[in-house]
């Protein structure tokens, strides 16, 4: 038997991490190559109009920089994500502030902000929409036409793919509406969007920056250029925070780069600044939710009608997938007898929003976990007891209509978690003590589960591959475009492999993610890595291991060549290292490789929004304890719980770290972190004036796992990145519920906005929901 | 353009610089450490922070000519010899570190801190780390960093 320590399931140091801690590690904006010029962006001012001039102010000696403007686009003038809607600068129209329209380019760095304000653009402004309830009006249609007027995309999701029957509604007991909302976030990346592009006549075009997806920037460069894949090179550097403000935006800060490069006959290095990155990059989707619920007496949910809207902002970018995320999110952990979810992402005059961490999933889970809580109040029953008349269980069918064939236990979660944060007792003191202090106490949670991987057939399309091979010393080399940006990729592909090569961890090598060397992992988004790149590199493992297995051992060698299941096991490193140099002696190199192959039993109609929505969930219970200061009107967290069964944890430190950042970042979008539009402007695009949770700000963060290992996922490991961004948000509002008696439904909940409700007069409108008052209906028209 | 003479790192620099030049910028330009970055440029995320005289500065804040006769040190100069520094390898083995681009500012902070307070309490350290932002911990592991560092005794 094999006497390996575990390393799965260790936290071994990171992989990158000693270049961290010591300075060395080398972002993009560290780099500097010969030659090398500068670039800047000209943008327009104003959220909507025709240009109407152009012109270069004189003082400024022009000849001295490289100006692009969309004539000198080679190719075509679309960044794509998905549609092609989207120019990579304006030619006669824009669509929203801080849109490019001109990009300048100087070797030297200081020279640039004056050119830039030495650019002269008038307009004939158009009405501009900044709000979803302005795109649905239509009155002023500012994207497509007819059906999909103002719409980048609109989704059905119906259990059983039925209407809700018209008698459920007219014998239901209770029928419970609710309106919540949740604002714009900042992703707030320490290190800004910053990239540095090189051209070359033969070779074409390279691209280094910091970004999560290389193949994505790739894609992008083909169309702007029109040059083969081959032809462009993209390679990631160090990157200082993504979390999913990295996704999409790379590809347009990447093309106007590569554009000034070719132009300028320079590499370009483009890197913003915290003000220009802020005011032109991606945030969150703002959503509004709209609930209406019908449910019995004793609290079961009868059916359930959801509204879900987002707005997408100028351009389609990635909406029409985190529309769908926050759609397969809506119902939640329950159980819906009847259930439709009609989803729109629209159309405004805002800067296209984008991907941030959760995908839609925050937004749709604020509302539903605000909603149930409300449900419970107007049935008469507890939070805790509502939700547990209404888990799904092992067994049970998501609104898709998937098959929960991998346990669940959302009853022992929750059981545990609110044990764990003694719950019952705090509410109890809480409640006591209220009454005589300025300090309003309160504890509430949120229960969720978080789809891993690519929604529906993401997966097969993407066709994600990892490769394996042998360096020179004998080294196993992992080649991934799977990027490190913090949550640990490196480190954890490392110990998969080490694992299954049986290897101490140090030993393996991880390259670095350049698309001229490295295969197409797929993108590093959706919670997908540990799962579903894992899983391929656990694969690649082993047929690397299968191929050496006769150099092994003589025992192995003698036994002929070994299949997975019986892989050679009894080596040492030096054994595997003789044996590697041996092969590389024979034949030169070695390479292996694993291709994703769709799970058998994954199906998913897109036409109906229903099937296996994703392979593998994780669950959650999130416990968060408040203080209310009704004297300046604040609210914080003094104390939270997370609780989540996420399969196998591959490396304890990395996963609880990636928890208590989601729940910090969670905490600023429930409580600090406001976007305030100006006329579709980012007025507060500073560090100064957006405000997120610094260390004094955070509650002690307890985080606990559950392990029941997938069998998706390389040694059981499911996703974890994206799933605590989910449960802060609702778990707080629900606890300031508990310790203000308000029912606040809409999210950044600043001091302003608390102020306003507690000094309300009670003939505004009052927060009774004693069910007896409440009636048959309850909703916020009749309360 | 004035010139500059001081000390990075324990060793004597001499350079001509435009006399507003952030400090930062003459770090990272002109003497190749860009071990300190810029997060905001504007004194509020810390993560250009470095050791002036003893005191913890944003050096995006910092004009070079305020930096004559100065003594600094930046993250390039914690590392002794070739070995990691006690609060490096703290921040190493508590995951304080995920995207590292806060790192350096925070292990100056953390250096800061512990010439300060021998053992710091949970709070004193929220409240010393606080002018030094990180959007992927949480700050919860820093903490723990902080404190075994602290345990290290590496105050001396
Ligand atoms: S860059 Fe100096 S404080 Fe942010
Ligand atoms: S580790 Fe990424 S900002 Fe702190």
């Amino acid at each position: 038997m094999t006497s390996q320590p575990q390393i799965v399931g260790n936290s071994p140091i990171r992989k990158e991490g000693i270049a961290k801690v010591l300075g060395r590690a080398r972002y993009v904006d560290d780099i500097t190559l010969p030659g090398m010029w500068f670039g800047a962006t000209v943008r327009s001012s104003i959220p909507r109009g025709r240009i109407t001039s152009i012109a270069f102010d004189p003082s400024i000696p022009w000849h001295e920089y490289t100006i692009v403007s969309a004539a000198d686009i080679p190719g075509e003038n679309c960044i794509v994500h998905l549609t092609k809607d989207h120019p990579c600068l304006a030619v006669t129209h824009v669509n929203h502030c801080e849109e490019p329209i001109l990009l300048l380019a100087h070797p030297n760095r200081s020279a640039l902000p004056a050119a830039v304000a030495a650019v002269h653009i008038t307009y004939e402004e158009l009405p501009a929409i900044y709000s979803i309830e302005d795109s649905e009006k239509k009155e002023q249609i500012i994207w497509g036409e007819g059906e999909s007027a103002n719409t980048f995309k609109t989704y059905l999701m119906q259990k059983d793919q039925k209407p809700i029957p018209d008698e459920i509604w007219q014998t239901a007991d209770y029928i419970v509406e609710g309106e919540y909302r949740t604002g714009a976030q900042e992703q707030l990346y320490i290190e800004n969007n910053g990239v540095i592009a090189e051209y070359d006549a033969v070779k074409g075009v390279t691209v280094q920056g910091s970004m999560q997806c290389p193949y994505y920037l790739v894609h992008a460069l083909e169309l702007v250029f029109n040059l083969p894949a081959e032809k462009c090179r993209v390679i990631q550097t160090e990157t200082g925070g993504a979390f999913g403000g990295k996704e999409d935006f790379p590809s347009v800060i990447g093309s106007h780069a590569a554009l000034l490069a070719m132009k300028s006959g320079h590499p370009v290095k483009l890197c913003y600044d915290r003000a220009e990155d802020m005011a032109a990059t991606t945030k969150r989707h703002p959503s509004r939710t709209r609930h209406r619920t019908a449910v019995s007496k004793d609290g079961k949910l009868l059916a359930g009608e959801i509204d879900f809207a987002i707005d997408g902002g100028a351009y389609a970018t990635l909406s029409p997938v985190v529309l769908s995320r926050g759609t397969i999110h809506a119902p939640g952990p329950y159980h819906w007898p009847h259930l439709t979810v009609r989803a729109k992402a629209m159309t405004t005059n805002i800067p296209p929003h984008g991907a941030f961490r959760g995908f839609g999933a925050p937004q749709s889970i604020f509302a539903l976990e605000r909603h149930m809580d409300k449900i419970a109040k107007v049935v008469g029953l507890t939070p805790e007891e509502f939700r547990r008349r209404n888990f799904l269980a092992t067994g049970g069918h998501t609104a898709t209509g998937q098959l929960l064939k991998d346990p669940v236990d959302m009853q022992h979660l929750l059981t545990r978690a609110l044990e764990e944060s003694n719950y019952h007792a705090k509410r109890e003191q809480f409640d006591r003590d209220n009454p005589t202090s300025t300090i309003k106490r309160g504890i509430g949670f949120a229960t969720f589960f978080h789809g891993a991987g690519f929604t529906g057939s993401g997966e097969r399309r993407l066709n994600s591959l990892v490769e394996i091979e042998l360096t020179p010393e004998g080294q196993p080399r992992l080649l991934v475009s799977s990027t490190e940006f913090g949550q640990g990729t490196n480190t954890i592909l490392c110990q998969i492999a080490a694992q299954t090569l049986h290897l101490p961890y140090d030993q393996i090598l991880i390259a670095q993610p350049d698309t001229g060397h490295v295969p197409n992992s797929g993108p590093t988004v959706a919670s997908r890595t540990a799962m579903v790149v894992g899983k391929l590199v656990q694969r690649a493992a082993q047929s690397l291991l299968a191929t050496l297995a006769p150099l092994l051992s003589s025992r192995s060698a003698a036994e002929g060549p070994a299949v997975a299941s019986e892989l050679p096991h009894d080596y040492t490193p030096e054994d595997f290292r003789h044996a590697a140099l041996h092969y590389l002696a024979e034949h030169g190199s070695l390479k292996t490789e694993a291709r994703y192959q769709s799970p058998g039993d994954i199906f998913w109609d897109d036409e109906t929004y229903s099937g296996e929505a994703y392979p593998a969930y994780a669950w959650a219970v999130y416990v968060a304890e408040v203080a209310v200061d009704t004297t300046t009107y604040s609210a914080s967290v003094t104390n939270f719980y997370a609780l989540q069964e996420v399969g196998k944890v591959l490396h304890p430190i990395l996963a609880a770290g990636q928890i208590e950042g989601g729940v910090a970042q969670g905490i600023g979008y429930a409580l600090y972190e406001k976007c305030t539009w100006n006329n579709g402007h980012l007025a507060n695009n500073q560090m100064t004036n957006y405000i997120m949770p610094t260390s004094a700000d955070v509650p002690p963060i307890h985080v606990t796992f559950e392990e029941i290992p997938s069998p998706h996922g390389a040694f059981g490991a499911k996703g974890i990145g994206e799933l605590p961004m989910d449960g802060p948000a609702p778990a707080i509002l629900n606890a300031i519920e508990h310790a203000t008696g308000i029912a606040f439904t809409e999210i950044p909940l600043l001091p302003e906005d608390i102020f306003e409700r507690m000094t309300r007069t009670p003939e505004a409108g009052s927060e009774s929901l004693d069910t007896a008052v409440a009636g048959p209906i309850f909703s916020e028209a009749t309360a | 353009m004035t010139q500059i003479h001081f000390t990075v790192n324990g060793e004597s620099k001499a350079l001509e610089a435009p006399p507003m030049k952030r400090l930062l910028d003459v770090l990272r330009e002109d003497l190749h450490l860009t071990g300190a970055k810029e997060g905001c440029g504007e004194g509020e995320c810390g993560s250009c922070s470095v050791l002036m005289n003893g005191d913890l500065v944003n050096s995006c804040l910092v004009p070079i000519l305020q930096a004559e006769g100065a003594q600094i040190t930046t993250i390039e100069g914690v590392a002794i010899t070739e070995q990691l520094h006690p609060i490096q390898q703290c921040f190493l083995e508590n995951g304080g570190a995920q995207c590292g681009i806060c790192t350096p500012g925070m292990i100056l902070a953390t250096h800061h801190l512990l010439k300060k307070y021998k053992d710091p309490s949970l709070l004193q350290i929220q409240e010393g780390l606080s002018g030094n932002l990180c959007r992927c911990t949480g700050y919860i592991r820093i903490f723990n960093a902080v404190q075994a560092a602290a345990l290290a005794g590496v105050a001396e």
